[in-house]
């Protein structure tokens, strides 16, 4: 993958110094950051050289001094943001993972999935799937750097997860390689961040606050609230696209990446909110309200995404 | 007397008002004998009977009104 599109003056200075490499960043320091949009790609590439990098930006600028520290700076806004943006939620019950279920369960915001299984055309669900596979490609890694940050019960539980994500060894069942198969069956490039370039600022969002929590210790009860609330909104809306795609007549292997959430995703919401969510609470209950922003984030990112999406495809 | 516990790590996990979790691999028989063999490290059984994915639970659970819910 290439560095991504600029998309103002931050990212427009970013990704000239991630490329060139020059002696002071001072450019991109001096940018003006009042674009949620622009600030966003810059924050998105920043996480990138993390995960896979790109083929112009030496890997050296990795842990970069000036790229860390602009990271933090973007970082500590978004959190502001995400954290300004949670509604009031009352201190929940006990036992926890009810309550936490129950959370999720009484959240009612727009659904692309009913969307997609009754009326959305075939463009615009590839559409929606080109959007989506900026997480997809990279399916679970945001969490996997939580794992070593945790003690023995709850990176144990959260690991018992993500051996299922990643295929329990079986390359061709990482789920991100099944997505990409089904990229491939769709007619659609299947390349890592292939589209990031025609994503709305929803979407990067959605994937910076995963890896803002990922990336970030402090964070890791948001980060695991968040994959509970995720879980917890995955099967049963899996069924409804991979009905939409039946109807519309996509790739099976499309439809099979869908199908496998629907049945997996019963199992990991279950492991999410009670072993994952449930050690680490047992084990450090201060983390409560961290884990409760990281359900609140995940819920109220797809609920931006989702309202821009409908009303976007409303007007077609 | 050792600090380092034994963490309690159960075969199976009755989720209420939802499914069994079975830890393993298992040869699972339907109503209809049917055996259906687990292929993740957990499972999840249905135990509300409405699952359109039998023996494995989909979630239905959750759509159903609490009085109905296992």
């Amino acid at each position: 993958m290439l560095v991504p599109k600029a998309r103002g003056e931050l990212s427009e200075a970013l990704f000239g110094a991630l490329r060139e490499r020059p002696s002071a960043w001072t450019a991109v320091f001096d940018a003006d950051r009042r674009d949620r949009e622009d600030v966003q790609i810059a924050l998105w590439a920043l996480y990138e050289l993390h995960y896979r990098g790109f083929e112009d930006v030496d890997e050296d600028l990795e842990w970069h001094p000036d790229a860390s520290r602009l990271r933090h700076e973007l970082e500590a806004d978004f959190e502001l943001l995400l954290r300004s943006r949670q509604r009031r939620t009352p201190a929940l019950e006990e036992p926890f993972d009810e309550a936490l279920f129950a959370l999720v369960a009484d959240h009612d915001g727009p659904s692309v999935a009913s969307f997609v299984q009754r009326e959305a055309s075939r463009e615009q669900v590839l559409e929606l799937l080109r959007y989506r596979s900026i997480y997809h490609l990279k399916e679970s890694d945001p969490v996997a750097w939580v794992v070593p940050r945790l003690s023995p019960g709850p990176k144990a539980a959260l690991m018992e997860l993500q051996y299922d994500e990643y295929g329990c060894g079986d390359p061709n069942r990482l789920h991100a390689h099944l997505f990409a198969r089904g990229m491939e069956a769709s007619g659609l490039r299947t390349e890592y961040g292939a589209y990031i370039d025609d994503v709305p600022v929803e979407v990067l969002e959605q994937n910076n606050a995963m890896s803002l929590f990922g990336l970030n210790r402090r964070l890791r009860g948001a980060a695991l609230g968040h994959l509970a609330a995720f879980e917890a909104t995955s099967s049963m809306p899996s069924r409804r696209i991979a009905a939409g795609l039946t109807r519309l007549g996509l790739a099976t292997e499309m439809v099979a990446y869908y199908e496998e959430h629907i049945e997996a995703d019963a199992v990991h919401e279950q492991l999410a909110v009670r072993t994952i969510c449930g050690s680490i609470l047992a084990e450090e209950p201060a983390l409560r309200d961290d884990v409760v922003f990281g359900v609140e984030t995940c819920l109220d990112l797809e609920d931006r995404f989702a309202s821009w999406l409908i009303e976007g495809w409303s007007h077609e | 007397m050792s600090e380092i516990g034994e963490f309690e790590h159960p075969d199976e996990i009755i989720c209420p008002g939802g499914p069994l979790l079975i830890r393993g691999n298992h040869a699972v028989i339907d109503s209809d004998g049917i055996i259906h063999h687990t292929s993740r490290p957990v499972s999840a059984i249905c135990r509300c009977g409405k699952s359109a994915n039998l023996p494995w639970c989909d979630t239905t659970h959750k759509a159903l009104p609490e009085r109905l819910r296992p």
